[in-house]
């Protein structure tokens, strides 16, 4: 059992850690404030391979090692939490071409998005399917070499601003089961009848566009569609399996850097004559912080070392890491504006983005209430 | 990283799992419920070489690392808490000083009983009126006739009147506080020593922990661990180990719970299905089975860390404070799972839930845990 990073795993954290210190920290408020896409900071990733991370060196990426994404993700969610959307998304938009793609495929699509030429994203979410993502309406009709795509997606991270999508939709439009009337599709944005509607106003994570995508009669080429028709729903959930410790780490993230705010703080705001530190009820509520943050850093860790060893059963350890690290930086995150007392609640200290941008880790990527479904559904089953 | 257990790891697992299923957790009931002090099983561990798991291979143990011990403790603490305290004092806070600060003349002299079981060992740092605040010892070392004579008495020592040896912290420095404390082998045979009746207590009942007495106790001088001064560091060592162990135990004890409550939600029926159909049920085993995860995860990423030689108090800490936070939530929640059966004794729940809160108290009470681990956080840059 080897719980040290690798000499390549440590020097991409520790320079992801530089580089987001330096560029990324001094825009994280000014991100939040304007509510706009930071594309220069999408700029700065590439231009330090960062948006390869997820792919492996044959189509053109620099790693393909979960952990390794994780370790990014982590770093970057430490100082501006949009930031590190840019990478979670680039990941998990192109997971489906990854995990389910022919070589024609990955060959077309995956490089462009490894070199940060292009953004993905990832459609599933519809206005009335939610966690139950089989009840999506949005369908595709096969017309010769095409599918005619027609409905709408809601909540896409990234699908404003992304050139390749991963549309799920019904391809069987009378079937009642989601493990066989659902497909994958490859989506181009500059395809005719593709339309991104309003963006959400958020709590938190103000500069990653939430959109709404509208499809009216999409024609998508049949050399498009992603795995066999029908079993779309079955590589969404394969998907999620390998998204959701990304969220854990961005949770872990967030949570790291409201900890060591909250630590500064601490030692140098002075009452009664003394730093704050010097109390029991301050140094009680950091050790509490630092623990739960280190019991969730060894999930988060753990899931990827999982995902990396191709284990069979990474659906619990991927949902155990996002459930765990994603409650823990809503306490952490809530405890340090606290800590910080009125301070904590002025926009001029980060810790009060980081609580609303911790919010969102627990909602998206399957709400923490379908995680215990999906981990006491396992349980249960063995 | 590479988080699989190595196939020595694996091996020693299958032997302690085996061990617990078909020893430990037959007896476990009656060891509870007659306040027994195991010894058949202690026996019997011994005769598999459980007790020498720390002991390097020289003097007769395993020479294992504290991964393994962890594994062990867990499993044996899925069935019987009481058994696993008892083979974790003896081999962290007991048998671990000898091995880590004895001259090899007295690792001669005491490992190999240890390592083998013959002799079990105990610890005895705590006093009546120096629990959390271990430096201000009221027991003395007083040099005599070229060696020590120990006045005082201990509180709260598991193991007393089974153990062979006792580790023991004495002031040679009386006001010195922390730097006035040496460290002590003192044989149980020794006539200046008086073990006290077994506590009644809440939970851990097939454990004893007595008070014991030194009274003009003469301690020749070879006896002495470290140099005179080094007993509390010798203290604190032991506690980091000693918390790998009861970390491990307070898996244990989750885990056993939680393997109870998801048979019972998979048999028990109500309104016409099994009550692991409900969400509210299904809900308490996801938060249980996602505790346990994580405890076992940091305790083991700890015992890795304590292996490679570094730096562990303040993972040690955060460890113990959660495994055994998680503990007492865990079991709590498995029992109220099983309802009214839960609170029977009848069932191993109820032991579980009285013998979890021990763990938030021994080796440091949790409170002392985050003092530790604050000291460390606000001591770094």
């Amino acid at each position: 059992m080897n719980f040290q990073l690798s000499d390549e795993q440590r020097q991409i954290k520790e320079m992801v850690h530089d580089l987001c210190l330096e560029r990324v920290e001094p825009r994280a408020a000014e991100i939040d404030r304007s509510g706009e896409f930071p594309w220069d900071v999408k700029k700065l990733f590439q231009e330090h391979d960062i948006l390869g991370i997820p792919f492996p060196p044959e189509y053109g990426g620099v790693s393909g090692s979960a952990l390794t994404l994780l370790l990014a993700v982590e770093e970057i969610a430490r100082f501006c939490v949009t930031s590190s959307l840019i990478l979670a998304v680039q990941s998990l938009g192109s997971l489906p071409i990854t995990l389910a793609g022919t070589q024609s495929q990955k060959r077309t699509f995956l490089p462009p998005l490894a070199r940060g030429e292009k953004l993905a994203a990832y459609a599933l979410t519809e206005p009335g399917s939610g966690s139950d993502a089989g009840g999506m309406r949005t369908r595709a009709v096969r017309h010769g070499d095409t599918y005619v795509l027609n409905g709408s997606k809601t909540f896409i991270t990234g699908g404003s601003v992304a050139d390749t999508i991963v549309v799920f939709a019904r391809t069987d439009q009378d079937g009642d089961s989601p493990a066989r009337h659902i497909s994958a599709f490859i989506v181009e944005k500059d395809l005719p009848g593709f339309r991104v509607g309003k963006l959400e106003k958020k709590l938190g994570i103000r500069g990653s566009p939430t959109a709404q995508l509208f499809f009216e009669d999409l024609a998508i080429p049949a050399a498009n569609l992603l795995g066999q028709e029908g079993k779309g729903f079955q590589l969404a959930m394969r998907v999620l399996d390998h998204s959701r410790p990304g969220i854990a780490a961005q949770a872990l993230g967030i949570a790291e850097g409201a900890f060591d705010v909250a630590r500064r703080y601490a030692r140098e705001r002075r009452q009664f004559g003394r730093p704050i530190a010097d109390f029991e009820g301050i140094q009680f509520m950091l050790a509490d912080m630092a623990t739960q943050i280190e019991a969730a850093r060894v999930l988060v860790y753990a899931s990827g070392d999982a995902l990396d060893r191709h284990l069979p059963d990474v659906t619990v350890s991927s949902s155990t890491a996002k459930l765990f690290a994603s409650d823990m930086a809503m306490r952490v995150t809530t405890d340090a504006v606290q800590l910080l007392g009125g301070y904590g609640y002025l926009r001029d200290f980060p810790v009060e983005r980081m609580m609303r941008d911790a919010k969102i880790t627990q909602i998206y990527e399957g709400t923490n209430e379908i995680q215990r479904f999906v981990i006491a559904r396992e349980l249960l089953r063995t | 990283m590479e988080l699989a257990l190595s196939p020595e790891q694996e091996e020693i697992r299958r032997l302690a799992h085996d061990f617990a299923v078909k020893e430990v957790k037959p007896r476990a009931q009656a060891i509870d419920q007659d306040h027994e002090f195991p010894q058949d099983l202690v026996d019997k561990a011994s005769q598999l070489g459980l007790l020498g798991i720390l002991v390097p291979e020289e003097y007769g143990g395993a020479g294992l690392d504290h991964l393994s011990f962890a594994i062990v403790i867990e499993e044996i603490a899925r069935f019987c808490a009481s058994t696993a305290v008892i083979i974790d004092v003896h081999t962290s806070v007991g048998t671990e000083p000898i091995a880590l600060f004895g001259t090899a003349e007295q690792k001669r002299r005491w490992l190999p009983d240890l390592a083998s079981g013959k002799r079990l060992a105990a610890f005895a740092l705590t006093e009546a009126d120096a629990g959390s605040d271990a430096a201000h010892l009221k027991t003395t070392a007083t040099r005599r006739d070229g060696g020590y004579e120990l006045n005082g008495a201990k509180m709260f020592i598991t193991n007393a009147g089974h153990a062979g040896l006792y580790v023991v912290m004495a002031a040679t420095a009386p006001g010195k506080g922390a730097e006035g404390i040496s460290a002590f082998v003192v044989e149980a045979a020794n006539p200046g020593i008086t073990v006290g009746p077994p506590f009644e207590k809440m939970g851990l009942n097939g454990s004893a922990i007595s008070e014991v007495r030194f009274d003009r106790c003469q301690v020749p001088s070879t006896d002495r661990l470290g140099m005179e001064g080094d007993g509390f560091k010798v203290a604190m060592r032991a506690l980091d180990s000693g918390r790998i162990g009861i970390s491990a135990q307070a898996i244990g004890l989750a885990q056993g719970a939680l393997d109870d409550a998801l048979a019972y939600a998979r048999e028990r029926k109500q309104f016409g299905k099994p009550i692991g159909d409900f969400q509210t049920i299904q809900n308490k085993i996801a938060d249980m089975a996602v505790k346990v995860s994580a405890a076992r995860w940091l305790t083991w990423a700890t015992a890795a860390r304590c292996d490679r030689g570094e730096a562990f108090t303040k993972e040690a800490s955060m460890t113990k404070l959660f495994a055994t936070d998680s503990a007492m939530e865990v079991t709590l929640e498995a029992l109220q799972v099983l309802g009214g059966y839960g609170y029977l004794e009848e069932y191993p729940m109820a032991r579980r839930v009285r013998d979890a809160k021990a763990c938030q108290i021994y080796e440091g009470t949790n409170q002392i845990q985050r003092v530790v681990i604050a000291r460390e956080l606000l001591r770094a840059s």
